[in-house]
């Protein structure tokens, strides 16, 4: 029930973030310390077999004068993002969610493997290495900014 | 002041005889063992027991360790629904089969998952071998994973459901080294370098061969 409702809202978001994205000319302005300030690269995403869920990485970097939090994600490809942090304390591995990743004015922050990164879930047709999915990245305040990630065999160290 | 002279001369002597002596016990003691005195790793020869287990692999047979006498074993715990911490080590293990070159042939990386409840033969393999085609995947029943684990005080839990289902498991991220006779011999964590793993297990390795 609240999955079929988490769905429901998921897809409404995701059109007015990419209705947003679409309405926004490029290199504009306007957004106030949101994704115009932030230059996202290295987007790639760690593919694994089957349907199981897949990590995405990017290195974000904020060119603005105010603090930017990424809080999310949406994609038209997986039915679920979640902002994820592995940990390694004490010889064992763990996953927490997150609520947010700060990116301070004139900083970077990176979505890496062991760190912060996002999990996607249940994808609507299998993702192959090569492939290229478009990936929503949602900031606090509202502001939005769709990146391209670039699919990779699991063994990748590292992204492009 | 003469008579002080000649006292401190002995005693600087007798210290002189101390350090030699010291030195050549622990030149004596290290040439005697025979051991490489230089692993980068933990070494944990002895203390540790034989690999033992009987798990299920790709295929759906049993997999026990007999199966690799003869191979060095890289054994790693984690789960296919880990889509961060667990592929980082595994490409880790990856790049270290890629720098051991030819060496790797008599090298298997075992990645035992800790979650048979999702983790069947088939995927469990599929999610192993897409990091190394030497990497082998096993699963099998709760009580021969839990047995295997405990054996090298391995620890893991199962987290809650999670909204929107699925769950998480925490779980040890050490990487057991094993020589060709099944003996554990090095311990790593997923913090020791490439670099580090390949020169353990090349000298592990040669040691073996020259036996």
């Amino acid at each position: 029930m609240t999955w079929a409702i988490g769905e429901r809202l998921g897809a409404a978001l995701l059109g007015a973030a990419l209705l947003g994205a679409a309405a926004r000319p490029a290199g504009a302005a306007a957004a106030p310390a949101g994704a115009a300030a932030i230059r996202v690269r290295h987007a790639w995403i760690r593919v694994l077999p089957g349907d199981l869920p897949a990590a995405a990485y990017a290195r974000l970097e904020n060119r603005g004068d105010e603090s930017a939090a990424l809080v999310g994600a949406l994609s038209g490809r997986y039915r679920r993002i979640m902002l994820h942090e592995s940990l390694t304390s004490g010889g064992m591995s763990t996953m927490r969610r997150v609520s947010q990743l700060t990116i301070p004015a004139h900083g970077r922050a990176a979505l890496s493997p062991g760190g912060y990164h996002l999990m996607l879930m249940g994808a609507t047709r299998p993702v192959k290495p090569g492939d290229r999915i478009s990936i929503t990245l949602l900031f606090a305040g509202g502001s939005t900014e769709t990146v391209t990630f670039l699919a990779m065999p699991a063994n990748a160290s590292a992204g492009p | 002041m003469t008579v002080s002279l000649r006292r401190a001369r002995p005693r600087r002597a007798t210290t002189a005889l101390r350090i030699a002596i010291a030195v050549c016990v622990a030149l004596l003691a290290a040439c005697h063992s025979g051991a490489p005195r230089a692993w980068r790793l933990t070494d944990v020869r002895g203390h540790l027991p034989d690999l033992r287990f009987r798990l299920v692999g790709g295929a759906g047979g049993v997999v026990s360790a007999r199966d690799f006498r003869g191979k060095n074993v890289l054994l790693y715990f984690g789960y296919t629904h880990c889509p961060d911490a667990c592929p980082l080590t595994m490409t880790h293990l990856h790049q270290v089969m890629v720098g051991l070159g030819p060496l790797a042939k008599d090298v298997r990386i075992l990645f035992v998952s800790v979650d048979p409840a999702r983790d069947t033969p088939q995927i469990v393999q599929e999610y192993a071998a897409a990091f190394d085609p030497r990497a082998v995947g096993l699963t099998g029943a709760m009580t021969e994973i839990k047995t295997l684990a405990q054996r090298y005080r391995v620890a893991f839990k199962r987290g809650p459901d999670l909204p929107g289902g699925g769950y998480e498991v925490t779980h040890s991220s050490a990487i057991y080294v094993f020589d060709t006779r099944g003996r554990a011999r090095l311990l790593a964590s997923p913090a020791d370098t490439d670099g580090d793993i390949v020169h353990d297990l090349k000298m592990l390795i040669a040691a073996e061969g020259s036996r």
